[in-house]
């Protein structure tokens, strides 16, 4: 048996949504296609999110990520609509295709844009952050993946939906920051081993500390302007 | 002190030395709590994973590091992904000598890759030690009818 708190949140969730017009996948578990070269981090991240009552497809390329989502090398889609998924997560580093070039070559696909990915990267490069979430990322995790992570993730997706999948972009990290006195931190601080980590208020650990409260909203701004504020320190 | 008991306490004294001596991190109790009665080998079999992987990337530096012109740039691939698995799993000590042995890398300096070398391999082949004794004194609790305590 899983955990139950993951599913109970979910179905609590999708027990409020009226009248909204929910495809299958939506009210059933998240299917997610996870992208990593790693054997050890495949096997992490898949049980993050099995835990986390996610459907999970893990991959070790993101030539074959495209070939799962029927986009195959002549840039068509087959018309494969069987397994639906509802996030990517990737990781960033990966022999043949990066990360970001399948960011790229998912949200230049009409029929897979919508779908959200994450990148995941060992290396906390703010440039390399601002160049994902710029270019159509979700989010970005730096490694290594925790639960608190995967959980976070995962309840924006069903906020998402919520929303009626208009929280796009920068609306749908203004939603976040407003629930944030209930989530954890978002990740692209997480990690409090990075050797990189400025001190500034904003990454104090009594903030990183996914067992600490959050910070009132005011404080935390979304990802892209927390980064432009670190730019600036 | 019945067996249950001395043995319990033996893993969390172990347990406790292996954190403070830095051989692992946070990141390998929170391994632990993907572990439960659906998953109940996970710590286990990632560590598995590990071993594998890291004895296959260290025989790998090896070699590259063995060729009359050394390919820079192949060996940091190589100590990139081990710093990689090593950071997933909690290797702290492991993952350390990973981020100066890519400073090497960088500097092209077959001395100190050579040096990083013995490093990391002297500091895997510690912590599969440690961890299989770790494994080992788990078994022994849960033999003797007890359970595992959490960290």
């Amino acid at each position: 048996m899983t955990t139950t708190n993951g599913v109970a949140s979910l179905r609590l969730i999708s027990d409020e949504i009226d009248g909204f017009d929910l495809s299958p996948s939506d009210t059933e578990e998240v299917h997610v296609l996870a992208v990593d070269d790693s054997f050890v981090d495949r096997k992490v991240i898949e049980r993050l999110l099995t835990i986390s009552s996610c459907k999970v497809t893990a991959v070790d390329s993101g030539r074959r990520a495209l070939q799962f989502l029927g986009l195959d090398e002549e840039q068509s889609v087959n018309g494969f609509d069987g397994l639906k998924v509802d996030l990517i997560i990737t990781d960033y580093c990966m022999p043949g295709m990066t990360g970001y070039e399948l960011l790229k070559k998912i949200k230049d696909s009409s029929a897979l844009r919508e779908i959200p990915v994450v990148i995941m990267s060992s290396e906390n490069i703010l440039a390399r952050i601002d160049r994902c979430l710029e270019d159509g990322a979700e989010d970005f995790i730096v490694k290594p993946v925790k639960l608190s992570d995967v959980k976070r993730i995962k309840d924006y997706l069903t906020r998402d939906v919520n929303l009626g999948n208009e929280g796009r972009g920068i609306n749908k990290r203004k939603a976040r920051e407003s629930c944030d006195l209930s989530s954890s931190p978002p990740s692209v601080i997480t990690s409090s081993s990075s050797p990189s980590s400025p001190s500034s208020p904003f990454r104090s650990p009594s903030i990183l500390s996914s067992s600490a409260p959050c910070s009132p909203p005011s404080t935390l701004d979304s990802p892209t302007s927390r980064l432009k504020m670190t730019i600036s320190d | 002190m019945d067996v249950v008991s001395q043995l319990q306490k033996q893993f969390i004294d172990f347990s406790s030395s292996l954190y403070r001596e830095g051989y692992v991190d946070d990141q390998f109790s929170q391994l632990h709590k993907l572990q439960d009665e659906s998953s109940p080998d996970f710590v286990v079999e990632v560590a598995s994973l590990f071993f594998d992987d890291a004895e296959k990337l260290i025989n790998s530096m090896a070699r590259a590091l063995e060729q009359p012109c050394v390919d820079f740039k192949q060996v940091d691939s190589h100590v990139h992904q081990l710093k990689g698995s090593s950071s997933s799993i909690g290797a702290l000590r492991v993952k350390n000598v990973c981020i100066a042995f890519r400073s090497f890398c960088d500097a092209q300096n077959r001395e100190g890759c050579m040096r990083c070398l013995q490093q990391v391999s002297h500091e895997y082949t510690m912590l599969k030690s440690k961890l299989q004794t770790l494994f080992r004194m788990e078994q022994q609790i849960l033999a003797a009818g007890g359970s595992v305590p959490l960290e």
